[in-house]
């Protein structure tokens, strides 16, 4: 399985702003998107997701046939919003995308337990600390199986601990074959390849 | 699909009490008729399916404006345009109606035989007003999702929504009328425009889904 | 906030959450039997009492109809009076009890309304009409469901309790309003005839049982109130217990 892009370029606000982009990431590996803000890391990864249109090149994802159909199908997205409700509690908002993004290997006890939450998995998610949403967040990647995960700063709000927790997780992703592809600009403790952007403008 | 109907049923009856505003403004509404037309208990009982017609269209439009936006607001709305493979958007978009619509819309129809006594109507005519309502006020929602996804990436998108909408939905007010007036008045028919309306409900419950979640995929900016 | 105890002075019993928590504690059940027993010989009463010779037994509706709209205007009058205890005094119950009243101050207004809709269809051969008392005590309703819903759409209490007061305090109006539409314009339902100048217009066999029936309901609302302040508190308690759980659990995880 191998994520591959060619010649991907993408505009924001009708502009330009990276082109004739190449990658490819085979399983087990992670690609780190790198650069200055607005470089344009977070529209690169909504391209991949499906969520934005390139303006030019082609994204696929070569998979034995039957396994997926479409790449949004095969991808976890962890933008820079949770997408949890606050008003329900951290096990309803889990346990809805689980079911909505189909059943994994982990159970909803165990993804809360690998990102320490499980003992204030009753509460309304709404009184969780930032660090704690984002945490949840990640549990949510855990609950369902998808071999490609698309983060957006993945390690915003988090703290040193969490953070360390964090990468033990992704390896474990890395380790199980699966591909990660994150736009950072904090070392995620990873063996990576690295896309700069922005860089050669 | 089952989990997305209760987690926006769930969403609907927690969050803040919408359930409760949508009712009091279509309560406020029949309660300021009798003060602008006067309080004549003929000319009242005459246009009261009218009156709760038009107050249920107004009270439905109420909220349905963040139909989405409040999924786009947290980011749930991109994993919902990710499910496409698994759970066609068309389907999802008509399941948050079907919700919002349980959640908000039916508690309005449940209201208005209540309603229908302030405005003096006969049992008959409630009866047959609360019918309509309840056969075409999810055309109303469906008609508005269309609207929602529209202007969902417009911050103030809210009245917008609703002139967007109201136009479209003469349409389910006429019918909806004609009906609760043909229970009533002999020589009108009721059953026609009744079957025009369970018609014109599932319509919208074709198309309305789908131009909504073609107006989502192109809002992922 | 020493200051502000030694200030409110004989308040401090009530205005501490917990003392008000014990004293309800041992108030309620004396106050629950209380409110059953003068609800039973109320009703007792309403039932011996005699038929009216123009209305016959429909007169009987009477004796939940007045309660009811009398304890719709007395809750909203508590609740102004908290409002002001929100805005002057800042006492920390004020705020509480005006949102335990409100939900009860509806339905005993609905209720109202119901059973003076239950008597006027016979006496009046319709369910409803727009006259100046009906109306008034139907926007009475309506600004009850407000304050309700005003009260849950804010979720924190602290902001909310400003602005429900302030609400509260501008629809009193409403109260004199719904006091005196029958003598201000001439309406189809019944001038005042228990509390008027010159004495009751209403014969001491009704009277009496009217009577009791109202302090019964009032006992009621009264016991219903400080229910309602209890199971609030313990919302909120329930509240902050959860906000401290949710920072408790970081704290586990770093050690």
């Amino acid at each position: 399985m191998r994520l591959v892009g060619e010649n991907v370029g993408g505009e924001r606000g009708g502009e330009r702003i990276f082109s004739r982009l190449g990658f490819t990431v085979s399983a087990g590996n992670a690609l780190l998107v790198t650069g200055p803000n607005g470089a344009g890391k977070s529209t690169l990864l909504r391209i991949i997701a499906g969520l934005l249109v390139q303006a030019e090149g082609t994204i696929r994802l070569e998979t034995p046939p039957t396994t997926f159909e479409t790449l949004a199908a095969a991808t976890h997205y962890l933008g820079h919003l949770n997408a949890m409700k606050p008003v329900l509690s951290l096990d309803e908002n889990l346990r809805f995308w689980r079911s909505f993004n189909g059943t994994g290997r982990c159970s909803i006890d165990e993804a809360l337990e690998l990102v320490n939450l499980a003992v204030i998995r009753h509460l309304p998610f709404g009184y969780l600390s930032t660090g704690q949403k984002r945490r949840a967040a990640i549990a949510r990647l855990l609950i369902s199986d998808r071999p490609l995960w698309l983060l957006d700063e993945p390690t915003a709000g988090l703290d040193k601990t969490s953070e360390t927790q964090f990468t033990g997780l992704m390896q474990k992703h890395l380790a199980g074959g699966g591909i990660i592809v994150a736009a950072t600009h904090l070392p995620l403790g990873l063996a990576a390849m690295e896309l700069s952007l922005g860089t050669s403008a | 699909m089952g989990a997305l109907f209760i987690r926006d049923i769930r969403l609907g009856l927690r969050a803040g009490g919408g359930m409760l505003i949508g009712i009091l403004f279509f309560l406020t509404i029949i309660a300021v008729i009798p003060f602008g037309v006067g309080p004549d208990l003929k000319l009242l009982a005459r246009i009261g399916p009218a009156m709760l017609w038009i107050g249920a269209l107004l009270a439905t439009l109420l909220g349905l404006d963040r139909l989405f936006q409040v999924d786009r607001d947290d980011g749930s709305l991109d994993l919902l345009i990710m499910g496409e493979e698994r759970h066609m958007l068309a389907l999802t978009v008509l399941i948050k109606c079907l919700a919002h619509w349980t959640a908000s819309v039916l508690p309005l129809v449940v209201a208005s035989p209540l309603l229908g006594l302030f405005m003096n109507m006969e049992p008959q005519a409630i009866g047959a007003t609360t019918l309509t309502m309840l056969v075409g006020t999810p055309a109303i929602t469906l008609i508005g999702a269309v609207g929602a996804a529209v202007a969902v990436s417009l911050p103030r998108g809210g009245l917008l929504v609703s002139v967007i909408i109201l136009p479209l939905t003469i349409p389910v007010l006429i019918f909806g009328v004609s009906a609760s007036y043909g229970a009533i008045e002999d020589p009108a028919p009721f059953l026609a425009p009744f079957l025009i309306l369970a018609a014109i409900t599932l319509f919208f419950a074709v198309l309305g889904p789908f131009a909504a979640a073609a107006a989502l995929k192109s809002s992922t900016d | 906030m020493s200051d502000a105890v030694s200030k409110t002075g004989r308040w401090i019993d009530l205005a501490n959450p917990t003392r008000f928590l014990n004293l309800a504690s041992v108030i309620l059940p004396w106050l629950g039997g209380l409110t059953i027993l003068v609800l039973g010989i109320g009703l007792w009463m309403s039932i011996q009492a005699p038929d009216d010779y123009q209305q016959g037994a429909t007169v009987k509706i009477m004796f939940i109809h007045v309660p009811f709209a009398w304890l719709s205007m007395m809750c909203y009058t508590i609740m102004t009076i908290a409002a002001l205890g929100t805005l002057v005094w800042r006492h920390p119950l004020a705020d509480v009890s005006a949102k335990a009243a409100a939900p009860i101050g509806a339905v005993f207004t609905a209720l109202a309304l119901i059973t003076g809709s239950l008597w006027g269809k016979p006496m009046w051969g319709t369910w409803w009409v727009w006259d100046a008392r009906l109306t008034s005590v139907f926007v009475l309703f309506l600004m009850y469901l407000g304050i309700i819903a005003f009260t849950r759409a804010m979720d924190d209490p602290a902001k909310s309790a400003k602005a429900t007061a302030i609400l509260t305090l501008v629809g009193f109006i409403n109260i004199p309003i719904i006091k005196f539409s029958v003598d201000w314009w001439n309406t189809l339902h019944q001038p005042a005839s228990v509390l008027r100048m010159g004495g009751s217009t209403i014969d001491p066999s009704l009277l009496w049982p009217l009577l009791v029936m109202a302090i019964g309901f009032t006992l009621l609302f009264f016991t219903l109130h400080i229910m309602a302040m209890r199971n609030e508190i313990w919302r909120r308690r329930v509240i902050a217990m959860r906000r401290v759980a949710a920072r408790g659990a970081e704290r586990r995880t770093v050690q």
